[in-house]
Formats: structure tokens, sequence, C-alpha cells
């Protein structure tokens, strides 16, 4: 079993108790909103969108440590990118957070410790995502993002981490 | 002479097994109970020995099946008090039996302005079909308050009364627990003119139940958190309201007769229970009630409040204002349900940190989102009791807790 060392880093922790960008933006930003219906989780997403560039973001909702320093780290990361720099940003988490062979979080945790060693062993190898080359370079660009990774090893909360770069997206997608 | 848990616990398979090589704390059963040898045997052996299609063929091996069957039909109706045996139905779980109830009598009963009252503290099986009404029949829902502490507040019940054709409350609420005045609403309900129904999903397992003495129409549950199988419920209904509503699924079985002009309905219960229903675990249902039988339902109730006074008395003193335990504080008023929250661990956090332990707990909204709002929260934990659980349970869920300090320790 998975030590929860590997789940609640201590960068996590600290975006959970003291979140980044926290608050909201009046309109002409975009607002979403995200649930995760297993859990009650929810994320809101106010983004000002301007000439295909994020220039500001702010996060609300409420919800599990996981879910919310994701949020945190989210939106330090995509301030001030390009709308096809956060797309790709999206596509390496979610290479990230993915396992191999299955294209969503599975509804249950039942994974062998083997399937999970081989989930770990793929996503460093960099075939783990189903957007191509995605994962080869985990790292590079997902500074504190990556201190998420632990987390593909409880499938389970897999959703949670996602939920806000998918409101993110549905922002994004509402601006374009 | 109370529940001797370690005999109970030698009958569930599930309880030999070690995860990491620990025992596992079971306290989930409000969402689904672990299943004894004797139901698994009992379905196992349909497969093995008597497997047939019911209600169809003269054959030998088919008459075992329909009398395994009818013993798991009698033994449904005698474990409820329904005064006859074809007025329990049988549905895949109580959210199918609460979808045929809105959609049989409900659309055909219901129509612009007739009013339904359910309670904030109802699961979503007891409110979405009713919101489906809403959208296709006009009808209005109104609402049972909660107090502060987590009961009904029925203060204005006979205003919120006034017009219904239906009141459906829920028995126990899975969630805070609570047992609700049954007999009070629907006697309420039907001086106002209106039909009870009740949601016994979670008393039903765990009281003895007696649907004339509770004074409803009709009542629904669900097998899989009484012992049995999942894939079976229950929709038990009054022989009058049962013969006026029409039927619901249509196709073999229900029929009497067939024409290329149209159909006749087939007696009851076979009127509601369209196509080859789920035999195996109709007769798993059927052994999980003897099971329960032999134990005896008053053991079942002394044994869950005694256990819930240990685990609100202990819980309470290790811990202090560090926990919150939501719903009544007296365990005779109440289930074995124990929604919590302790300081400000997340409740999703909480359950993953319990089940390094193997302490399996449900974190979520528990399918009660209006509930939810009305505490002012977004999910809690939830610890729920059953026969096979003890104090040494309860002392691992409180160790556990406790080692949720570790990593959520500081400035929470
Ligand atoms: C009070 C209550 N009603 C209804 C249900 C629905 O049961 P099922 O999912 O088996 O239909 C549940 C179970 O979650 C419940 O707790």
């Amino acid at each position: 079993m998975p030590g929860l060392e590997d789940l609640y880093k201590e960068i996590i922790l600290d975006h959970y108790r003291n979140p980044r960008n926290r608050g909201e933006l009046p309109p002409p930003a975009c607002k979403t909103e995200g649930f995760n219906p297993l859990c009650g989780d929810e994320i809101v997403v106010y983004a000002h969108i301007v000439d295909d560039h994020i220039v500001d973001i702010k996060m609300g909702g409420q919800g599990c440590s996981i879910s919310q320093s994701s949020a945190s780290m989210m939106s330090q990361a995509v301030k001030g990118k390009s709308l096809d720099e956060v797309r790709k940003l999206t596509g390496e988490f979610k290479a990230m957070m993915s396992i191999p062979g299955k294209d969503d979080a599975p509804a249950a945790s039942e994974s062998s410790a083997a399937e999970i060693e081989a989930a770990k062993a793929a996503a460093s190898a960099g075939d783990a995502g189903n957007i191509a080359g995605a994962a080869e370079k985990p790292d590079l660009s997902m500074g504190d993002l990556s201190a998420l990774k632990g987390v593909v090893k409880f499938p389970v909360r897999i959703k949670c981490a996602v939920l806000s770069w998918n409101t993110l997206l549905e922002a994004i997608e509402q601006a374009s | 002479m109370g529940i001797d848990v370690s005999s109970i616990k030698a009958d569930f398979p599930i309880f030999d097994r070690q995860i990491n090589g620990k025992p596992i704390v079971y306290l989930d059963s409000g969402a689904t109970s672990q299943k004894p040898n004797a139901v698994l045997d009992a379905m196992d052996n349909y497969y093995r020995n008597h497997s047939a299609s019911v209600n169809r063929g003269a054959y030998t091996l088919a008459a075992e099946a329909n009398d395994l069957v009818d013993e798991a039909r009698q033994l449904v109706a005698d474990f409820i008090g329904a005064p006859n045996t074809h007025e329990v139905i049988f549905t895949k779980n109580a959210t199918e039996a609460a979808n045929l109830f809105a959609h049989s009598w409900g659309r055909s009963n219901l129509s612009q302005g007739d009013v339904v009252v359910i309670t904030e503290m109802e699961h979503h099986a007891n409110i979405v079909p009713w919101h489906m009404l809403v959208e296709s029949n006009g009808i209005e829902l109104r609402w049972i308050p909660i107090t502060d502490s987590g009961e009904l507040d029925l203060s204005e019940l006979d205003v919120l009364l006034d017009g219904a054709k239906l009141v459906s409350v829920t028995a126990m609420s899975n969630v805070l627990g609570t047992m609700n005045p049954i007999r009070r609403i629907a006697d309420a309900a039907h001086a106002a003119g209106a039909i009870m129904m009740t949601d016994g999903s979670q008393y039903v397992p765990h009281v003895p139940t007696n649907v004339t003495e509770m004074g409803v129409d009709a009542m629904i549950f669900t097998g899989h958190k009484m012992l049995g199988p999942t894939g079976v419920g229950v929709f038990w209904g009054t022989t009058e309201l049962l013969e006026a509503m029409p039927p619901f699924l249509g196709g073999g079985d229900m029929i009497m007769q067939v024409t290329k002009e149209g159909f006749t309905t087939n007696a009851l219960p076979h009127k509601f229970e369209a196509g080859t229903p789920m035999v195996a675990e109709i007769i798993g249902l059927g052994a999980a009630i003897k099971y329960l039988n032999n134990i005896g339902m008053e053991q079942v109730r002394e044994h869950e409040v005694a256990l819930t006074a240990y685990a609100l008395r202990s819980l309470n003193e290790r811990f202090g204002d560090d926990i919150t335990i939501h719903g009544p504080s007296e365990p005779a008023s109440r289930g074995g349900a124990l929604s919590m929250a302790y300081k400000e661990v997340h409740p999703h956090d909480l359950s993953q940190v319990l089940d390094q332990a193997n302490v399996c707990v449900r974190a979520g909204h528990h399918c009660a989102k209006p509930l939810m709002q009305v505490m002012g929260v977004n999910s809690t934990a939830r610890a729920s009791l059953y026969i096979y659980n003890d104090e040494a349970d309860i002392d691992a869920l409180a160790d556990a807790l406790e080692s949720a300090d570790d990593i959520f320790g500081m400035g929470f």
C-alpha cells in the first residue's frame, strides 16, 4: 500500500492551508463551476482572458486538500500564460494523472500494487497519456505541480486533482 | 443476552481477509452491508442445483425455483409485517422502487399544483423522482425542515400538508441517524387526505419493522444494506394502492393477455415485475432475512443502541470539541449512522487517513445534497454500524482519527 507521505507532500498541504489566488473576479472575467459528484467537492474558476492570454485568475469553492491544492497550484501556473500554453500544460498535467490503458480515473481503487508500479514506470517512461509525448518531461514545466504526482497511486483521488483543470478548460472554451 | 459479535463475524468471509496484514474495520454498512455465508450459499445453491426460470416451466427444476422465490417473498412480507404476501414487489433496489411509485402512481394521480411533501433529510432516491414529476406533471414539492439537532421540525406540519396528495419521509436518515415519527406523520397525512410513503432503506435492516403499525401506505427498501446481495430491493404497498396503480414496466410476466390490440395485466405481485426477475438475488435476500431472524431484530436493535451509545460517549470524551457528531445525541432515538467532522480535516482526507488503518468510512454528501446545504457543509465522514461491529471497531476508529493529526496537525 502506498504511504500517505506520497500523497500529502508538504507543498500540497501548504497550498491547502494558504491557497493562492483565492477569491472572485467581476465580469468580463468568465466564471465556470466544476463538481465532483462523488464527494461533493466544488471548484469555481474566474478567468480574465484577454488576447488569448489568462491575464488574471481567481479560485473559489471548497473541497479536500487534493482538489484545493491542485486548484491553487494551477492558478499560479497558468496566470499570464497564453491559452495554447495552458492547454499544453493541462495535457501534461492530465498525462501525469493518468493510468495507462484507462482514459479516466477508475471508479474503485482495486488496482494491485503491481498495476500501480506499472503505472508509475509507464508514466516516467513517457507513454502514460493520451496526448502523445505529453509526459516525456513531466517535471520541466510542472514546477510545484509535480508534487501531485503521488496522487496516481491513490486512483480514487485522481478526480480531485483534475477537477480544477477541467473547470479551467471549460472557461477557456467559453472564452474562445 | 446480547449479540456475540465474534461468532457473527465468523459467519462473514470478508472478515477473514486482511489488507496489508491488518484486519478490516468495516464501518460503512450504511452504504452497503457485508454478506454472511448463508446468503452466499443460498445464491450458489440456486445456480448449482435449482437454476431455472420462474413463473414459466412446469418441470421440477422450475417448480423448485418458483418455490424458492415464493418462500423469499413470504419471508420479506413477514419481516415487515405486510398483511399480504402479494404486496411485496421485487425491484432492483430502493431507488427503482421509488421510481416505480413515482412513475406509476405519481404520473397517473398527480397533476398541476398537486403537492408532494418530503423532508430536508431525504436521500436523492426520495427527492429526484419527485423533482421529475415537478417537470413532467407540474406538481409542487414541499419540504419539512429540520432542527439544529437534526430532527424533523413538525411545528408547521399542518400548513405543509394543506393540499398534499402524498407525504414521503425517510424512517431513518442515512446521514444523521435520526429516526422519524412515521406513525405521527402518517396519521397527519391521512387526516389531510394524503397517502404516506416511507423510505425504509436505513430502518428495515436495523429496527423491527411493521408497516401496519407505522400506518404507511407504501415503503421502499433495499436488499444490500440488510446482508442481502445487490440487485434486489422492495416496493411494498397496500393491496388497495397496488390494485389502483397502473403497471410500470411492460413485458413478459406482467401480463394476463396480449393481443394485437393490447394487453391486460397480471395479478399482484406479477403486475409490477416485468421480465425475468433477479431470482438468485431474491433468494439471497430471503436467506439474509432468515439470518437476521435467527439473531432476532430486537437483539439487533439493542446491540446497535448500545454500540452507538459507546461510540458517542467514547469519541466525545476522547476528542471533546475537536469532534462534532451530527444528529440526535440520544442513542435510543437514532440509528448507528454517525456523520462527523474532525477538527478541520476534510472528510475526503479523513477517510484516506483512516484507510491506512483499514478503517472503512464513507466520505461525501451521502446522496443527500439538500441536507448538506441545510447543514452548511459539502460533505461529512460517516461511520455506520451493524451487527458485526463491536467496541474494538470504535476504538480502532478513534485511534485512526488521531493519526490524522500527524498530517493535518498544525494549523488545522
Ligand atoms: C435512506 C436511503 N434511501 C435510499 C437509498 C438508495 O438505495 P439503493 O441505492 O440501493 O437504491 C439509500 C442508500 O444509499 C438510503 O440510504
